[in-house]
């Protein structure tokens, strides 16, 4: 087999057994990279199981800074007996399969298109570590050691993660150290390296930063001032809450009292999670939950009373394979339309489509004061992929001259200067109202909260015509909207191709790669990515241009696609599905291959060079 | 019948120790049946804040669905209130307790709210001992449905429409009792010189306050053969003790014969004081109100008045460590860290 250089593009597998404290020293192996300037990108695929079961995680690296999922494997590093068939299968025609050969390799597993490096990691580890904990872990750090001689990460890279990670466990470093040094040596003594594969020192990252979404969503509450955070754990969102808590006891505590500025609430149950966050909102702190899809089902209700009683919430959904219980460890966009229209009744929500950690950031501190603004639930639409994996991103952003906005409040004084008050009479022509928070004042102001109907004063009716007045009021809040959610995202100053293509989130990875492989083939499309739910005129506009938009999306019934048709009366032919819901991170090749299925005329593409 | 409440007061009526009348304390006019429990209960939360001289927006009601959960649009019209969703107003009020603790948070609640499908959030926020009065509005049936059996319906009780309740009846009380609740008491709607002050001894008791008030719907549930019925519950009513509740700057000044009284000081200051009609019974030990409780149901009978209170009581604020003040009341300044320690942050992220 004759191999051809390939630098700093590559995807690298490691398959492990869950609970054998492989994560961290994987986390080790990407930061290296990061820390060597190459545009990198982890994903971790785990099973929902606490210890035993097979683990993988995928890292692709790309200096072109393409990080979407990309199929066929490089490099397998396996280290699970249980998957090794599978594994070896999974490695694409001249790629390297990694392996401990302290136990020695079923001759039937042997391909003869892939090359074996065999590694005697745990016999390295049990020869130099006493304790058997100790034996298992280093020997993942013995497999990191390996790697760096095969694919060229700099060793003192790897040892300063070591130093730091174990800063405070200053023991812990030499058999660290030990360990990559074995896993090195051995490479050196045994096999020609580097591989054909292999990494160069770049200068690409800049001030990236390699951070998980949900950490970022628990800052961003952090950054907007949410002081009561309700929730009930459920994969993958439970890291949101934790981030959370992990910035509040740095930088919540009082310094007089030692006191919290803060309560994190574990609700019973994700009813009881929202309902906690719309009794808190409802007298005047901010506050949130974090959930998913199943949780947002349990919520439906409650998201419904908000929308009616135009109660502000913000609810973070970090999305996975769903329906039913699904697959809660893997990534889908299966919630749009049980998130859009939550609840029974009519009902629309705001969402937010975030697709880097710092839009995460930026768009959960912007939910807070949507949801203040347009007192009305503000779902912000993370998945598992973004939450749950770290992803190389822009640095998280809060401007100096930034302030909260709280929308229209009445204070004591605003109350002594009205007449009659009347909590849901819409006096700037804007379909928001002025609500008050219980307390304010002791004789003015106050009134009765209810998921019933009722007039402009609070007062219960059953008038069909105050009805009708008060829900075509509450859409006329929607149009509001329009100009307060985050506008879309163009690709290209000028539209130039009949055809288009739209997405949102996590799949702009791989669709913005698809964009660019359609490119080299002289195939040119527009694009547009969608961040809020309303769609406003950018929407309308960039559909409109075009004769055909193919809406990209991770699920299977085209939810986005559905909302697009049924929101915009878009005439459904012109919107192309292209999908991908098998639990994985959408591909740009899946894309393409779409897309170029669906383009039988080359002709219709004014930039085709024929 | 007539709508409008009428708003003219005698001069001459006595304001409270604030300068507030007994009518700011009042709500609108009730919707519900004629001689429903519920409005007698409604009359002893509206006398119960104004003896207590409570400023009216310094209370936020709160109830779930049901005809009971009706009842905050009837007392305290100056308050803030919230008629939630069905089952869920324990978690309202938690969210809003936490967001503001500096207010007094009057829970209203039905036994098909509470007992069947508001379990859970009930059981759970007496778990928290959060800080707030839980009063279960109880009549054994679901009356805006028109008087089905609700799941504190006593079994053998019959209905209206002639049938016999098979199940086994959820006793709230004995229930709160079991799970910790820091404060636990029975009464009957028909019993305002009780419930007035056990409205007022929970109202200052900081945490979890359960009111169990058997109140017999009028309309479905009062009929003969019924355990929730007007009769029945009148016949049947065993008190532990007659309570009044002594604010922190007046003296004890009713005298009741010696070794028959006992009190019960609060965090307040204030004291409750008990006569007791049982010699047995210790307010502060949940063993002997189980045991008082038991008993009095093997006789049949329904044991009233306040039945377990835990001085020592610590709320979820306590709990969960939160500042002092409300933390709806954190500026900007005081929640934002700003740009610079987000600088290291991301720092940390490299």
């Amino acid at each position: 087999m004759h191999q051809v250089s390939i630098v700093n593009d590559m995807v690298i597998r490691f398959a492990n057994v869950n609970g054998t404290g492989s994560a961290s020293a994987n986390n080790m192996f990407s930061k290296a990279i990061f820390r060597m300037g190459i545009p990198v990108s982890p994903k971790n695929i785990f099973p929902s199981n606490i210890q035993g079961l097979p683990t993988w995680y995928e890292v692709r690296i790309n200096e072109n800074g393409y990080l979407g999922r990309r199929d066929g494997i490089d490099l397998l590093v396996g280290v699970n007996a249980q998957t090794q068939a599978r594994d070896i299968q999974d490695v694409k025609p001249g790629g390297y399969f990694v392996y401990d050969s302290t136990k020695k390799l079923h001759q039937e597993y042997i391909r003869d298109d892939i090359h074996y490096l065999g590694i005697p990691m745990m016999e390295l580890s049990m020869q130099h570590f006493d304790h058997p904990r100790q034996q298992q872990l280093f020997k993942n750090v013995i497999y990191v050691g390996a790697l760096a001689a095969l694919i060229n990460i700099d060793l003192e890279v790897l040892k300063q993660i070591i130093r730091e990670q174990f800063g405070k466990k200053e023991k812990l470093i030499p058999p660290n150290f030990k360990s990559l040094e074995l896993g090195y040596q051995y490479v050196l003594d045994h096999y020609e390296y580097p591989l054909n594969i292999h990494l160069e020192r770049r200068d690409k990252i800049g001030d990236k930063i390699m951070i998980e979404g949900n950490m970022a969503t628990g800052l961003g509450a952090i950054y907007a001032g949410a002081t009561v955070a309700a929730w009930y754990p459920i994969t993958p969102s439970t890291s949101v809450v934790k981030g959370f808590e992990t910035y509040a006891k740095k930088l919540r505590i009082d310094p007089e009292t030692g006191k919290k500025k803060y309560a994190i609430l574990q609700a019973e149950d994700e009813l009881a999670a929202i309902g906690m966050v719309i009794g808190a909102t409802w007298n005047g702190a901010r506050s949130f939950t974090a959930t998913s899809g199943p949780g947002v089902s349990l919520m439906s209700e409650f998201i419904g009373l908000a929308y009616f009683a135009e109660i502000p919430v913000v609810l973070v959904n970090v999305q996975r394979g769903g329906p039913s219980t699904g697959m809660p460890t893997r990534t889908q966009q299966p919630d749009i339309l049980s998130s859009a229209y939550a609840s029974h009744g009519d009902t629309k929500h705001i969402l937010l489509f975030p697709s880097t950690p710092a839009e995460c950031f930026e768009m959960t501190a912007d939910a807070f004061d949507l949801a203040d603004r347009l007192q009305t639930p503000i779902i912000v639409m993370s998945d598992l992929d973004l939450g749950m994996n770290s992803h190389l991103s822009p640095p998280l952003v809060w401007d100096e001259k930034r302030t909260y906005d709280r929308g229209k409040v009445l204070n004591a004084d605003d109350l002594d200067q009205i007449e009659k008050y009347g909590r849901y009479l819409d006096v700037d022509d804007d379909g928001i109202c002025y609500r008050t928070i219980p307390g304010t004042h002791p004789t003015k102001g106050s009134f009765f909260t209810r998921g019933t109907s009722r007039d402009e004063y609070a007062k219960y009716t059953e008038d069909g015509a105050v009805y009708v007045r008060i829900v075509d009021r509450i859409l006329k809040k929607w149009e509001t909207a329009k100009k307060y959610v985050p506008t879309p995202e163009m690709y290209q100053e000028q539209n130039s191709s009949t055809d288009g293509i739209l997405f949102f989130g996590t799949t702009t990875y791989a669709a913005l790669e698809a964009m660019d492989l359609l490119k080299q083939q002289g195939i040119n499309l527009d694009a547009i990515r969608i961040k809020a739910l309303p769609f406003n005129q950018h929407v309308v506009d960039f559909v409109k241009a075009h004769k055909r938009v193919f809406v990209i999306e991770q699920n299977r019934d085209g939810q986005f696609r559905s909302l697009l048709v049924n929101e915009l009366e878009i005439p459904p032919a012109q919107l192309v599905p292209v999908l991908n819901y098998d639990g994985m991170p959408i591909t740009a090749d899946a894309i393409m291959q779409k897309i170029l299925s669906n383009l039988p005329e080359p002709a219709n593409h004014k930039s085709k060079v024929l | 019948m007539t709508f409008i409440k009428p708003k003219f007061r005698h001069p001459l009526l006595p304001k409270n120790k604030i300068g507030y009348y007994k009518a700011d304390y009042e709500g609108a006019i009730s919707t519900l049946c004629a001689g429903c429990g519920h409005d007698s209960i409604s009359g002893a939360i509206v006398q119960a804040c104004f003896e207590l001289s409570i400023e009216p927006h310094k209370i936020a009601k709160v109830s779930g669905i049901g005809c009971s959960s009706k009842t905050p649009t009837y007392f305290l019209g100056k308050s803030h209130g919230f008629n939630s969703v069905h089952g869920r107003m324990p978690s309202i009020t938690t969210g809003a307790n936490m967001a503001n603790r500096d207010l007094i948070y009057l829970g209203v609640s039905g036994d098909g709210d509470t007992a069947s499908i508001g379990m859970g959030q009930f059981v759970h926020v007496i778990r928290r001992n959060l800080n707030m009065v839980y009063i279960v509005m109880n009549n054994g049936c679901y009356g805006l449905t028109k008087g089905q059996d609700s799941a504190t319906a006593d079994f053998g009780s019959i209905s209206k429409a002639g049938s016999i309740n098979p199940f086994e009846a959820i006793d709230l009380v004995g229930l709160s009792l079991e799970l910790g609740a820091t404060f636990v008491a029975r009464s009957f709607s028909g019993d305002k010189t009780q419930l007035v002050p056990l409205i007022k001894a929970a109202i200052s008791h900081p945490g979890f306050a359960f009111l169990d008030v058997l109140s017999p719907c009028v309309t479905f549930n009062n009929n003969k053969g019924s355990t929730k019925s007007y009769d029945f519950v009148r016949d049947h009513m065993e008190a532990t003790a007659t309570i009044d509740l002594v604010p922190e700057e007046e003296e004890i000044t009713v005298a009741y014969p010696e070794g028959s009284t006992t009190s019960v000081s609060l965090h307040d200051g204030s004291t409750i004081q008990l006569q007791k009609l049982a010699p047995d019974w210790n307010p502060t030990d949940r063993r002997s109100a189980f045991n008082n409780l038991q008993s009095a149901k093997a006789k049949g009978e329904i044991l009233t008045g306040l039945l377990y209170i835990n001085p020592e009581s610590q709320d979820m604020h306590e709990l969960v460590e939160t500042v002092p003040s409300p933390l709806n009341s954190l500026q900007e300044k005081d929640l934002c860290p700003g740009p610079e320690a987000l600088d290291k942050i991301n720092d940390s992220f490299r």
